[in-house]
């Protein structure tokens, strides 16, 4: 039986409608060619599998295949505290780390009922934008690189992403997997010399996007790869659950931070890019344009940043003991909306500990997207994607 | 002009490549092992355990309470209490670690051990060449490779160790003026009834 | 969450819906759905013009374990007496202790939100008769795509079988794979990698699978 076909005895149904992936009838003769895009690939972004039907170069069919990265995470929490589950929350999406702490923090604040102190807000929105530019500068580098690029871009992306790590270390001890926030605020508090050199980097910034747009923005073989290629259309983004840029992308006008009003995003100014031609090339554009926006909240942030303590005190780091109940908080983490569901009964352990992953949901209309394009725009249309597999997996 | 997007893009690369060869900025790779960059003061990398002091045995700090061993999210700390006491920092005696075994395998390097100690037992070290060729035993490392002077602790971390040592130092004179207006309470205290009374101010 | 119920029992004939109160602080109450009415409830919750819950978020499974309760009752039972030299029978009350088990069932959550007006979250939950052998529900996917690879990771990790799902097979563990591994009476394999740090239970398990492994070798090695 082909890898295909569903493995398991479930019978497949006949749905009506138009949230089924088109059929693509095949053009020429001869047979389908069924090829595995993967997990050993460099341009998976990871261990991922897609099952390719082929004809010629045209996609007829694509399933995608993960779980290789599975380290059930979920149960993991289940079986320790609060507190502990905080560092395995940045191996999720592992480039993120501190949106990821940030978003389990606010689950968790929502399920005990917990105030943050303004410093402590400033230094998430400082550390979360932060995160965000560094991530978006790495995705399009990538992008770039499976286009053909070498890893040029992608290099220029990373001497900007090691500036920005260094200030993670500065601060929380470590470049990627941070643990910074805790329940009632962050860990520790930021030196007047941090906030320095977090000055310093911005500063350089938007100089790194102008150079980086010089670059590639009108670049005619990105221009030709790129626009016209994995086009999703807005009702079908929403439909399927699609968020963060690439929702955007689709010209529907959702962020996280403007609709849920979470922390004191309501204090900056900024706006959302939205896209017009819901195809790769705007997916580029909206991250690029969200990385200026992003240096712009920094840039307030900075200059509004008050002192005070940076943790509750009344707040419990261990032997926290929720009452029962549950709690569903999400912030709009650089791959989309990022949540955490968590069910309390009391004990100090959650009872039920769930990760919302955006990239997993990102990826199932991956196959509309793809079908009756080549291959190598099922690459780029992947890359735009812009997946991580730990969190896809977990 | 077809191409001119690609051209510009050609230029910018021209100049970083030109760059190279005369900006300090633009070269950003270092030559490792031959040179190093500083350790930045903040950075954690594997525990260790602080004694004060010269005798590593007599000055740790460790009381052997688990706390951090309940803590650690992966479960990489081992300890099992002694069955005799010793002096502790404020004189009072203490059960103390008579095995303290942490697997670097394991430890995360999260941090969270440090976080949770009452006693400023255990810090972070900055040292990350931990590596052997000895798959099992050469990744456990026990009580006497994790005990470190407190002086090497203000060597890596400053200003940490520098609060360390103040918050300690004033824990002591609060015990020791405790201690003090005990000894100083009139003795007529000793003359009430009731010999079944547990002294007074035994508790931890 | 009464209006919305009231608009769901309105526009849906049939549909039993009952508000589950959360207790913690975070006041976020959901909608319990009977499974017959499931779809029919989630079309009208999408297409609604005043709600419009055009998004779902989240698909969450939880697994609830049999309960054994232990219970007080009084019986009224006849029993002979001598009562005044009389043999008569006279009612009399007695407390029994019964212990029942209660069964444990399977639970999906839902989150909604609507992209269109910005508000939401609305939750719904499904359950399951029990956890053995009733665990089907309906599937939502032909509602809301994205509850296409959520759901399969329900059935995945959890086990319950979604009908009307267009492709439910296993998602992220492998097709061969047996159990499911989130549930809350999931044993794990016993065959770990021997670690310096293993003690207590997980060394005396690994011991024995390794002790139980060379016997088998020595003998002749049945198994590949």
């Amino acid at each position: 039986m082909s890898a295909l076909e569903s493995s398991s005895a479930i019978k497949t149904e006949k749905l009506e409608g138009w949230n089924r992936p088109p059929v693509i009838e095949p053009d020429g003769e001869g047979e389908l060619m069924e090829v595995a895009m993967g997990p050993h690939h460099p341009s998976t972004h990871g261990v991922f599998r897609m099952d390719l039907a082929l004809d010629g170069e045209r996609v007829i069919r694509l399933k995608p295949v993960f779980g290789y990265l599975h380290r059930n995470h979920e149960k993991l929490g289940e079986g320790q505290s609060y507190l502990a589950s905080m560092p395995f929350t940045d191996r999720l999406d592992y480039i993120c780390s501190l949106t990821n702490n940030w978003a389990y923090a606010l689950a968790v604040e929502k399920l005990i009922g917990q105030a943050v102190p303004e410093r402590a807000e400033y230094l998430r929105v400082i550390l979360g934008e932060l995160t965000r530019v560094q991530n978006h500068a790495s995705s399009i580098g990538f992008l770039i690189q499976e286009m053909g690029a070498s890893g040029t871009p992608l290099m220029y992306a990373f001497r900007e992403r090691e500036k920005i790590l260094d200030l993670f270390e500065g601060l929380t001890g470590s470049r990627m997997m941070c643990n910074y926030m805790r329940f009632g605020g962050c860990r520790v508090d930021a030196s007047a010399a941090w906030l320095d050199a977090v000055r310093k980097v911005v500063a350089g910034l938007p100089g790194f996007v102008d150079e980086f747009e010089r670059f590639l923005t009108s670049n005619e073989i990105l221009m030709a790869r790129c626009q016209g290629v994995g086009i999703l259309r807005p009702e079908l983004a929403v439909n399927a659950g699609v968020t963060g840029p690439m929702l955007r992308a689709s010209g529907v006008n959702y962020d996280i931070r403007k609709v849920d009003h979470y922390g004191i995003y309501d204090r900056f100014k900024f706006r959302v890019p939205l896209g017009d031609h819901w195809d790769v090339y705007d997916r580029y554009m909206i991250r690029i344009l969200e990385m200026r926006e992003s240096i712009g909240i920094v840039e307030q942030a900075l200059k509004d940043i008050p002192g005070g303590p940076v943790m509750d005190q009344k707040a419990k780091i261990r032997g926290l003991r929720p009452k029962p109940g549950e709690a569903y908080g999400r912030i709009e983490a650089p791959k989309g909306e990022l949540g955490f569901y968590l069910q309390s009964d009391g004990s100090p352990n959650p009872y039920r500990y769930r990760v919302r992953p955006p990239s997993l949901i990102n990826l199932t209309i991956l196959e509309d997207m793809c079908l009756g394009q080549n291959v190598a725009d099922v690459v780029l249309i992947f890359g735009s994607v812009d997946i991580v597999l730990g969190e896809v997996d977990r | 002009m077809l191409g001119e997007g690609i051209l510009k893009g050609l230029a910018e690369t021209a100049k970083n490549f030109a760059g190279s060869f005369v900006s300090a900025e633009r070269m950003t790779t270092v030559q490792y092992p031959e040179e190093r960059i500083a350790p930045v003061e903040a950075a954690r990398v594997f525990p260790f355990l602080v004694y004060d002091g010269a005798d590593w045995e007599a000055g740790m700090r460790c009381v052997a309470c688990q706390i951090c061993e309940k803590e650690c999210p992966p479960k990489c700390i081992y300890i099992e209490k002694s069955k005799d006491k010793k002096p502790d920092a404020l004189g009072k005696p203490q059960f103390y670690p008579a095995k303290f075994d942490i697997d670097v395998s394991v430890c995360m390097s999260c941090q969270i051990c440090v976080e949770v100690c009452p006693f400023e037992a255990i810090k972070m070290d900055n040292e990350f060449e931990l590596a052997t060729d000895d798959r099992f035993g050469g990744l456990l490392q026990d009580r006497k490779q994790l005990a470190k002077s407190n002086e090497y602790y203000h060597t890596i971390h400053p200003t940490e160790a520098a609060e360390v040592d103040a918050r300690l130092a004033a824990e002591k004179t609060k015990a020791a003026a405790d201690a003090a207006a005990k000894a100083a309470r009139p003795p007529a205290q000793a003359a009430t009834p009731a010999p079944a009374q547990k002294p007074a101010g035994g508790g931890e | 969450m009464e209006e919305i119920k009231a608009a769901i029992e309105a526009a849906v004939p049939g549909a039993r819906v009952t508000i589950v109160t959360n207790p913690g602080p975070s006041a976020q109450h959901s909608l319990r759905l009977e499974p017959e009415s499931a779809v029919a409830v989630a079309k009208f919750l999408r297409d609604d013009a005043g709600l419009a819950l055009d998004f779902l978020s989240n698909v969450t499974g939880v697994d609830y374990l049999d309960k054994g309760i232990t219970e007080k009752i009084q019986v009224k039972r006849q029993v002979t007496k001598v009562v005044d030299g009389l043999e008569q029978t006279v009612e009399e009350t007695a407390e029994e202790i019964r212990k029942r088990v209660e069964p444990g069932y399977l639970e999906v959550v839902y989150h909604l939100f609507s992209v269109a007006k910005k508000h939401g979250p609305v939750i719904l939950r499904m359950r399951t008769e029990n956890r053995t052998d009733k665990v089907e529900l309906p599937s939502v996917t032909p509602i809301w795509r994205s509850a296409e690879f959520q759901e399969r990771e329900v059935f995945d990790l959890f086990g319950v079988v979604f009908k009307g799902h267009p492709d439910l097979r296993r998602i992220l563990m492998w097709d061969e794979f047996k159990d499911h591994p989130m549930r809350r009476d999931y044993v794990d394999p016993d065959d770990y990698e021997y670690e310096p740090t293993a003690h207590d239970k997980v060394l005396a398990r690994a011991q024995a699978h390794q002790a139980g492994e060379q016997a088998e070798a020595a003998q002749g090695g049945t198994r590949p």
